[in-house]
């Protein structure tokens, strides 16, 4: 195009037509140049990152020595362990069911990716311990837990279980004070813990974490 | 001319009602927006309302009622370092026309004290007590609509799109 224009000018004009030809081929090298640089970045910078960064959105915790399990009582009293969910990938999550935001935000995102599995839900079991077993009774947990999805687990322990627990996950909950006598708070952490179908503690969730970045980790361990 | 004379006597009864209306929306600077409150199941005693407060002047929320909980308070939720936490706030300022959101991850109003479940498809009636630059109070009286235990923060209270709830003020 930009050489046909050249030769359409002629006279005075020219010089300056050629000039500026000339300029423009130049400015369309180094644009393409840039271009060229600019749709390579992205591609250097995946390899050159692929390295430090995890394959996984949330944190990678595969080999950590806490989180290595529980021994707990489920809502219809049936005691349960890690193990029982072998061969699923577990989504473990430390609440209390008077939490009126935090709890009930995490949950629904799990129920939210246990709908989007389709099928592979079954292979998905959403853990729920609560930090807070003087108020929630397992009857309220039967109520509560599979009001989010029928396939999540809710338990229970003593105080003191879940206090070896909680430790056991570096958990922190503290109870803080109400203004009454039972209307208590607790202040709890919010990861939700990720393990392989196989078992193994591999991820720590943030609670800010947007739920498409969850599932793909989720399917990620399930594909092993 | 019947009806011209009906006409004529209906515009002097509604005159005053028109007044009076006009009257309560000069005092009405606060209004409220999609309020919502997550359901419950039995045995819960305590769950969170949510909701977008405007008003034209400055206000400051300094007390919350309803008839469904003992006990009623303004929380502040935050996650910090990955630990939740809530604290009860003792009151929440609402600016000049700078609307204050009660959503899912910051304010909520707790009910705290449950006697029976909270169903979707009923409402929950909260009495807001505002106070303001003056010391004048007003009570202003929202209806919130019960949503499922398991509704998503997303829905919060999405004042943007909504059509504010109504409410009676009452100058105290």
């Amino acid at each position: 195009m930009l050489l046909h224009d050249r030769t359409v000018f002629r006279g005075p004009q020219r010089a300056i037509d050629t000039a500026g030809v000339r300029l423009g081929r130049r400015a369309i090298l180094r644009i393409a140049g840039l271009s060229v640089a600019a749709a390579a970045a992205p591609l250097l910078a995946g390899c050159g990152e692929q390295k430090p960064k995890a394959a996984f959105n949330a944190i990678d915790v595969t080999g950590a020595t806490f989180g290595q399990g529980f021994a707990l009582t489920d809502f219809n009293g049936q005691p349960r362990t890690l193990a029982d969910y072998k061969g699923k990938v577990v989504a473990l999550f430390f609440g209390f069911t008077q939490c009126p935001d935090a709890c009930p935000t995490a949950m629904v995102k799990l129920a939210g990716i246990a709908k989007a599995l389709g099928p592979d839900a079954a292979r998905l079991q959403v853990v729920f311990i609560t930090v807070d077993p003087e108020r929630d009774t397992p009857a309220l947990l039967k109520e509560y837990v599979p009001a989010f999805d029928p396939s999540f687990a809710g338990l229970y322990g003593t105080p003191q279980q879940i206090a070896e627990v909680a430790k056991s996950y570096k958990a922190y909950y503290n109870k803080v004070k109400g203004s009454t006598a039972d209307s208590y708070t607790i202040d709890h952490s919010t990861f939700t813990y990720l393990y392989d179908p196989q078992g193994r503690l591999r991820l720590m969730a943030r609670h800010e974490i947007p739920a498409k970045d969850l599932e793909a980790d989720i399917r990620a361990l399930l594909k092993g | 001319m019947n009806a011209l004379a009906l006409a004529g006597r209906c515009a002097l009864c509604v005159m005053p009602a028109i007044l009076l209306c006009a009257s309560s929306l000069a005092i009405a600077q606060v209004s409220i927006g999609n309020p919502w409150v997550r359901g419950t199941v039995a045995g819960m005693r305590a769950t969170g309302a949510f909701m977008q407060i405007d008003s034209k002047t400055d206000v400051t929320l300094i007390g919350a009622a309803s008839p469904v909980a003992r006990v009623v308070e303004v929380h502040e939720m935050a996650v910090v370092d990955n630990v939740m936490r809530m604290r009860a706030v003792a009151s929440l300022a609402v600016p000049a026309g700078k609307p204050v959101m009660l959503e899912p991850g910051g304010y909520h109003v707790m009910l705290i004290g449950l006697e029976k479940p909270i169903t979707p498809g009923t409402s929950v009636p909260i009495t807001l007590t505002f106070e303001g630059r003056d010391g004048k109070r007003q009570q202003v009286q929202v209806k919130a609509e019960v949503r499922p235990l398991n509704a998503p923060a997303t829905q919060g209270a999405g004042a943007k799109a909504g059509a504010p709830a109504t409410h009676h003020v009452h100058s105290k």
